[in-house]
């Protein structure tokens, strides 16, 4: 008998501190998870900045070192940014784009995706000092916002078509982007050589005939996924219970304005010849009204 | 014998101090130029030389024993190698030494000190003077270690500053402005308006740059025709080049018409042939042969000569600006130099070897005589004389050769198995 209480006394103290363990290791790397989060949320948004500026400083001085820092650099961010987006989908139990703070989070983190895959294919250097500090305002923009997971819908179907449609737009605007900062370099480049004062930027810029191809083919790739973001939203709706397309003036008209001002760069450009300072203007205009949209949507 | 100090010198003329008539009585001709380099270095005060001549400048760089009687000796040989009276010459000569010497050496290599600053081509006849100096025995490790540092110094140069960046030329502006149009100019054509022989001369530049397709147009068509051959393009007429227009990346006029031949309406209609695809006008016909109104039009850019004459003259400013920072890197190397030539020096290694050697001689004795209290005065002098002299006869072999080997292929590898093996750099 009292053999057989201690040894019940043992295994009680025995699972009473195996729990009290289980429980400080669960708040441990609870709290280990939600600052590891906030650090590599951090980090990268320190990181693209310093990267911003390395971009400034080597489309100024042409230092090649200061280039490969750059790069390394947004590479850490990224690596960084990956991970807090890792920590937030195991957290929340799904992608990166329910609410607003996710979607600009998801923006960013393939905005330097697609920027990576730009200046492998296309070894624009200076390209980076246009795209990056984008890169940084999405992100320390998406700092302010509710960090609060959204309630999903409960219904597969319902989410499939969330995801599909929030994802296929969400890369259609890292395209974009991309199109919008060759645009800004085509403009640049297309007035020092119209206005004949060849400046510092004439000599750092590539060509006319590259960055009028660069604002092509991200459009080219942007547009078609833009599109399906938009039918699948609309499907989506259907779901939701809600008419498959509404004249919302908040929500859906804006969308509506950017789906026309790409496809007149789009078309524009199969059909009629549309390129050079029209089309780069055109990526420009698109990408202001993405970002007006996204306003009015977190409104 | 030569001293141990490998003493630089630079003796030379060039077009900044000398006119061409002098320049081109003074230049070593190519074909003789072995011999007289064998000619120089056979003269005892001189133990090194080489002999840079092209058409901007002469100069002799050479290691001798004394670095005044070097100079002169050098002028001399100049006068009288070209057979010409020294009085005459005396003022247009200029001599530098030691790192003077090697600072001038890395701005001709460097291209700060040509005609047309950062220009390509004085490099190339650096090397030439060199690879003949040594094809011919007349260089050794000092002219050899200086010219290589001069190529490297002029890579650096070119790599780090913008100096040859920018085309400082009418036809490679435009080439320059060409590829920042079209990128690649390879499926691109251009069309001559005219036959004018700066307009040939842009075309053949832009044929070097990979543009394959030509079209020549020309009131007179033969000239057309013949001009279309040698450049292997095609010949049109002169009315019909304007329905051709729309087929041309490139338009260079030349014509001697004296109204604009090409309107803005034209132009228009081209562009909308091309559907929109750019198209790049140079006019370098006087009076001009196309309107200025046609800039104007998105997709096309208009450069008169003007304009072009504009680009050249903001470019030669920038390469002015860019000399600037070149300087800086030549100081520097000058610097590095300077350091790996004092090593040459075999002097303080020996003086400092044999100072090393005093000091433990004098503490070994001092410490000795303490004990031996019962020597007399004389007896102690006697010591420090025999430790003195077994000091010196110890010592006398390696300075005399350490001497003699610092003037060969490889001193500096002895002067630095010396300063390791009596640690005498710690």
């Amino acid at each position: 008998m009292l053999v057989g209480s201690s040894v019940t006394l043992v295994e009680y103290v025995k699972t009473k501190c195996y729990d009290t363990f289980q429980t400080i290791y669960n708040s441990c790397i609870l709290h280990l998870r939600s600052a590891m989060d906030k650090i590599s949320f951090n980090l990268s948004l320190l990181s693209y900045l310093m990267a911003s500026l390395a971009y400034f400083v080597y489309l100024a001085y042409r230092r090649p070192l200061v280039s490969t820092i750059a790069g390394w650099t947004v590479a850490f961010g990224l690596l960084c940014q990956t991970v807090t987006i890792g920590i937030r989908s195991s957290q929340t139990g799904h992608g990166p784009y329910t609410t607003s703070f996710e979607v600009a989070l998801f923006l960013a983190w393939l905005m330097v995706v697609v920027y990576f895959l730009t200046e492998w294919k296309y070894k624009i250097k200076d390209l980076g000092a246009f795209v990056i500090p984008l890169v940084f305002i999405v992100l320390l923009f998406s700092a302010f916002l509710s960090k609060d997971a959204a309630v999903v819908p409960e219904s597969e179907e319902v989410r499939f078509w969330l995801t599909m449609h929030r994802t296929l737009s969400i890369m259609g605007y890292a395209a974009f982007s991309i199109a919008f900062a060759a645009g800004i370099m085509y403009l640049i480049q297309e007035h020092q050589v119209k206005s004949k004062k060849l400046g510092i930027m004439y000599f750092r810029m590539p060509s006319l005939e590259v960055l009028d191809d660069l604002n092509f083919k991200v459009i080219m790739i942007g547009f078609p996924l833009f599109t399906l973001g938009f039918m699948t939203g609309s499907i989506w709706n259907t779901q939701m219970n809600l008419p498959f397309f509404s004249w919302d003036l908040t929500r859906t008209l804006p969308l509506v304005a950017t789906w026309l001002i790409y496809s007149l760069v789009f078309f524009g450009r199969m059909m009629v010849g549309l390129r050079g300072k029209k089309a780069a203007q055109g990526a420009i205009l698109g990408f202001v009204t993405v970002i007006g949209t996204y306003f009015l949507h977190i409104l | 014998m030569i001293s141990t100090v490998p003493n630089l010198v630079l003796v030379g003329v060039n077009h900044k101090t000398t006119p061409v008539e002098i320049r081109e009585k003074l230049a070593f001709n190519q074909v003789k130029l072995e011999a007289s380099l064998e000619q120089l270095v056979s003269c005892p005060e001189i133990a090194e030389n080489i002999i840079l001549s092209t058409c901007n400048r002469v100069e002799i760089y050479a290691r001798v024993d004394n670095t005044d009687k070097g100079i002169q000796l050098l002028k001399d040989f100049i006068c009288d190698y070209h057979g010409i009276t020294r009085g005459s010459l005396d003022e247009y000569f200029y001599s530098y030494t030691d790192n003077q010497a090697v600072e001038h050496l890395f701005r001709v290599s460097a291209s700060l000190d040509s005609m047309i600053l950062g220009e390509a081509q004085i490099l190339g006849q650096v090397k030439d003077a060199y690879s003949t100096a040594r094809a011919s025995s007349s260089t050794g490790l000092v002219l050899n270690q200086l010219f290589e540092k001069a190529f490297n110094v002029a890579k650096k140069v070119r790599e780090e500053t913008g100096i040859s960046e920018r085309g400082v030329s009418i036809s490679s502006a435009a080439v320059e402005l060409a590829k920042k149009i079209f990128e690649d100019l390879e499926n691109h054509s251009v069309m001559l308006v005219g036959t004018g022989e700066m307009a040939e001369l842009a075309a053949k530049h832009l044929i070097s740059y990979g543009v394959k397709t030509v079209y020549v147009a020309s009131r007179t068509y033969e000239r057309a025709v013949s001009l279309a051959q040698s450049l292997n393009g095609c010949a049109l007429g002169f009315e019909a080049f304007k329905e051709e227009l729309y087929r041309a990346d490139i338009v260079i006029t030349s014509t001697a018409a004296p109204n604009f031949i090409i309107s803005k309406e034209m132009i228009e209609q081209a562009i909308h042939k091309r559907k929109n695809k750019p198209i790049f006008l140079i006019d370098i016909a006087v009076p001009r042969d196309i309107a200025p109104e046609v800039n104007d039009l998105e997709n096309v850019y208009l450069y008169d000569i003007d304009d072009l004459q504009n680009v050249v003259n903001a470019n030669m400013e920038e390469r002015q600006k860019e000399a600037e920072s070149a300087m800086e890197i030549i100081q520097q190397e000058v610097a590095k130099f300077n350091n790996w030539f004092s090593t040459l020096d075999a002097v303080p290694t020996i003086v400092e070897m044999r100072n090393r050697a005093e000091d433990m001689r004098k503490i070994e004795v001092d410490k000795t005589l303490k004990t031996l209290t019962h020597l007399s005065a004389d007896d102690q002098k006697a010591v420090h004389q025999l430790t003195q002299s077994l000091v010196n006869k110890i010592l006398h072999k390696p300075t005399i050769n350490l001497k003699k080997k610092t003037q060969s292929q490889d001193g500096h590898v002895y002067l630095k198995a010396i300063r390791h093996l009596f640690h005498l750099d710690d």
